[in-house]
């Protein structure tokens, strides 16, 4: 298979404008004639199933939760990164593309993170245009803040509610499409499958999750935004319902799958207290900005909050700052989770489990008064009352990492389209931006780039050359996908063994987070290769799950969707365990410099892993695209 | 500590629905209520017995899914908190916890405690937004709006819709959910163009899907879990009032809301 990832001729920043020109658009008259189907309703969903209902074309919208607007985008607290240079702090959408390209460790490709900076300018003014109300001056511009480990003030917010605003935008001009009647939506609908017709995608089969028929969608093209696989871990800070089905059904049908291995760990979260818990919360990032990590100097086991106020500044290591003097605690994700990884690992851990450490505002709090500290963070400090009955203006907050992203996802050239013709991948779900490591606020910014200002002009340049016929969804094709989801649904209803679904996920997620976690090894890869096979076996043969397929059956769901991560998480492990350096989010044991930090291989591994399902239970196969650097030069990662 | 739980159980839309007791034991006051549900589920499947289905999913407050109506309060005893936040230490050793999905006809339950809220997806297409195309926008900076203004309009966007409003209000009144978005869009400049059409196509969307009327009361404001304050549904009374006036679009005999 030969690879073609379709970047433009010419120099970087001419590349998109030159692309937009070239590129083929389909007549306004025509544009009714196009169905597009757009699964997924969070940020890249929604963007984009109103812009191309905007240009005319018809689209089909679909959601699993009851309403688009609850999609997971929506909880996204910090903020969206924009070039701007509202601030004259030395912003510029080459500085923005520059970070982005060394933030993610030199493993994503130059084109797309380079149209990415360019129009994350007209995101901010699209948004604002929607009513979104970022957080403002006392001049009444837009105010920015520092995040996540940038030097420039680039970030625009709403609140500790980012997300859920910008995500509101996006429903409330999708809403207005439904009402034009340009958008059909599909609520409480679960795409499982997605259908091709002479090697085209033309549709997508579905599970109406409240009478549980089995439907077929017919469409001239299908954009899957269908958000990220972080919850084969089980335990993260994705919602509950978050899955990777779709996008792994479309890997199934012939899409490859790139970087499955690169995940991201989110260092600011509250530590697990329990075997029953379900999910874990994110505390901002922003917070870092003010609060100082820490651990005791030499172990005390079990040290509690309320005890650590008591410990001297003498026996305090504040290792960020330590190790890490031009950046301190505003190292990037990946450097800020895996420290505190080793410190823990040292034994220097704190709270009940040893798994957790000190986010302290004591100082900030004496520096700029306990109203300032409020005025910023109150609704967080809130949270982790709520959450953890400890008052962090009195004692420290008590954090460590959770899986919270994955950069990895289904391949797409710069068009954003798949290497199944007509079958396109936008936000979480595609590879393209992140590389090895997701920057802070820029998952937003992704999501919206795509949705508004991407998709909706290289989609064009497919439709118009692939004519408009419209596909019959008695197509056997059709009849085929139907029929085999059926029989899956059959074999999870008639298992009728003795463990439920949730036993099995949380195995699966202890496997993938102790062997294919923070750090991984040939060694503990291999075992987690060989326990999740076991463990599959076992769910297919003993799992329970109650109730019938005709009616609203959230086990039945779930057991779906945790089917898939079983054979999802094996793949992360194979790519895990072909690559052989460490790179942002990825980091192998074997792969580190004397100081411990990550080692690259850019001789050998500078490519996008990209893997293409053989059948089951057969090895993929692996092909490479070649990242190549012509404006950066790959250096050593350093905050130091 | 060991709880009884009275729920709400109902096989589909056309059955008749009642309450069942069940027991829960050893729960630890860290467990959040929604993972006390799970801890129910979880023994419910293990004697192959249907476990409750409730809605929910980011379990961190934002996404609006949850609702559960908690001892004759929706979200439970705390203010300010959606269920998923609300964690087992506002409960104490052996006490008796019922549990009703939202009570309102316009939210027809699905199943236990799922109801269905496509009605506040209704109201919001009938006018909950401002105009604009994607792309020919002008420069995000262009219009300076006062940061007291840019907070108000955000105090009222903050609305999760989640429907807690209507499950307090005796009437089912949807007005603080539609004051919100309104007032929301009609404070700021980009949303002020429209204001007049979008409070009456709101409102008249609100009617036809059978919410009651407001009788400001409060119960809405003092059980919304983002804390949205009764001032919203002032401003959507003022924005309704000015609206009649001057309207082309409606019939002026319609009954005003929210007096």
């Amino acid at each position: 298979m030969q690879l073609d990832a379709k970047i433009p001729e010419g120099p970087l920043d001419e590349k998109w404008s030159k692309h937009k020109f070239n590129i083929k658009l389909v007549n306004p008259a025509n544009k009714r004639k196009y169905d597009i189907i757009v699964v997924g309703t969070g940020l890249a969903g929604s963007s984009a199933a109103a812009s191309l209902a905007e240009l005319g074309y018809n689209v089909k919208s679909f959601c699993f939760q009851d309403s688009p607007r609850r999609a997971h985008s929506i909880a996204a607290q910090g903020g969206i990164n924009a070039a701007k240079n509202y601030q004259n702090d030395g912003d510029s959408v080459f500085r923005l593309f520059y970070d982005t390209i060394k933030g993610g460790d030199y493993r994503s490709r130059e084109a797309n993170v380079y149209r990415l900076s360019e129009v994350s300018v007209n995101i901010i003014d699209q948004c604002v245009a929607q009513g979104v109300p970022f957080a403002r001056e006392y001049g009444g511009l837009l105010a920015n803040r520092s995040f996540g480990g940038a030097q420039v003030s680039r970030t625009f917010y709403a609140r500790g509610q980012t997300g859920q605003q910008l995500l509101l935008g996006a429903y409330s001009a999708l809403s207005r499409q439904i009402a034009a009647g340009k958008v059909t939506m599909h609520t409480r609908t679960e795409m499982l499958d997605v259908v091709l017709v002479d090697g085209q995608a033309r549709g997508i089969v579905t599970r109406n999750l409240i009478t549980g028929k089995i439907e077929s969608h017919g469409a001239h093209a299908v954009v899957l935004a269908t958000g990220g696989y972080g919850n084969v871990f089980f335990l993260s800070t994705n919602a509950m319902g978050s899955n990777a089905s779709a996008a792994w059904r479309a890997h199934k049908k012939g899409a490859l799958f790139a970087n499955p291995c690169f995940t991201q760990i989110h260092p600011t979260c509250i530590p697990v207290s329990g075997h029953y818990q379900s999910k874990l919360t994110l505390m901002s990032e922003s917070l870092r900005n003010d609060g100082r990590v820490w651990v005791p100097k030499s172990a005390m086991k079990g040290l509690t909050a309320s005890e650590a106020v008591n410990v001297s500044e003498d026996d305090r290591d504040y290792y960020l700052e330590r190790r890490y003097p031009s950046f301190g605690n505003l190292v990037p994700r990946d450097v800020a989770s895996r420290n505190a990884k080793i410190v823990c690992d040292e034994g220097r851990g704190v709270g009940p489990t040893g798994l957790a450490v000190f986010l302290d505002f004591a100082d900030a709090i004496k520096r700029d008064g306990k109203e300032t500290i409020k005025s910023k963070y109150g609704n967080l400090f809130d949270m982790y009352k709520q959450i953890t009955g400890d008052n962090p203006y009195e004692v420290p907050m008590m954090i460590y990492p959770a899986v919270h992203y994955t950069m990895g996802g289904l391949w797409v050239d710069y068009n954003l389209m798949t290497n199944v013709p007509g079958l396109y991948a936008t936000g979480e779900c595609n590879f393209s931006d992140h590389g090895a490591n997701r920057l802070g606020a820029s998952a937003l910014m992704q999501g919206l780039a795509d949705g508004y200002f991407v998709i909706p002009y290289t989609i064009g340049d497919y439709l118009a050359k692939s004519g408009h016929d419209k596909v019959s969804t008695d197509n056997e094709a059709f009849r085929e996908a139907e029929e085999r989801i059926t029989q899956n649904i059959d074999k999870l209803l008639h298992c009728k063994g003795s463990r439920t679904v949730d036993d099995f996920h949380k195995l699966l997620g202890h496997i993938m987070w102790d062997k294919c976690g923070m750090s991984r090894s040939a060694e503990s890869l291999k075992q987690a290769k060989t326990e999740i096979q076991a463990l599959r076996k076992e769910y297919w043969e003993d799992v329970n799950v109650i109730g019938v397929n005709e009616e609203l059956n959230m086990t039945l769901e779930k057991a779906l969707r945790v089917g898939d991560f079983f054979e999802l998480a094996e793949l992360m492990v194979d790519d895990a365990l072909n690559r052989n350096e460490s790179c942002g989010g990825h980091f192998r044991e074997e792969y580190q410099t004397e100081e411990g930090e990550a080692l690259r291989d850019d001789q050998n591994y500078a490519y996008g892993a990209c893997w293409e399902y053989k059948g089951p239970d057969k090895p993929e196969t692996l092909h490479k695209e070649e990242l190549i650097f012509e404006n950066v030069k790959l250096t050593q990662r350093s905050y130091k | 500590m060991d709880l009884t739980l009275k729920i709400w159980r109902q096989k589909n839309s056309q059955d008749y629905g009642g309450f069942k007791t069940y027991e829960v034991k050893d729960i630890t006051p860290d467990t959040s209520f929604l993972e006390m549900m799970d801890i129910l589920n979880d023994n419910l499947e293990k004697s192959n017995d249907d476990p409750v289905h409730f809605d929910h999913d980011c379990r961190e407050g934002i996404c609006g899914m949850c609702s559960m109506f908690i001892n004759g309060r929706p979200h439970g005893p705390q203010q300010g908190i959606t269920t998923c936040q609300l964690h087992m230490r506002s409960f104490k050793d052996g006490d008796m916890i019922t549990i009703e999905p939202w009570r309102a006809k316009p939210f027809p339950v699905i199943k236990d405690l799922v109801v269905d809220r496509t009605a506040f997806d209704r109201i919001i297409q009938a006018g909950g937004f401002i105009s604009v195309g994607t792309g020919g926008v002008p420069d995000a900076n262009e219009i300076p709006i006062p940061a007291r203004v840019s907070n108000e309009a955000m105090d009222a966007a903050q609305c999760i819709g989640c429907g807690a409003c209507v499950a307090a209000c005796k009437n089912a009144s949807a007005m603080l959910f539609v004051a919100a978005k309104v007032s929301h869009l009609a404070l700021l400049p980009q949303g002020e163009v429209e204001s007049k059409e979008r409070a009456e196509q709101m409102v008249e969307q609100m009617d036809e899907e059978g919410f009651g009327s407001c009788t400001n009361t409060g119960a809405c404001s003092a059980e919304c879990p983002k804390g949205i304050s009764l001032e919203h549904i002032a401003r959507l009374n003022r924005e309704y009032y000015f609206a009649k006036q001057s309207s082309e679009n409606l019939p002026v005999e319609d009954e005003v809301h929210g007096s």
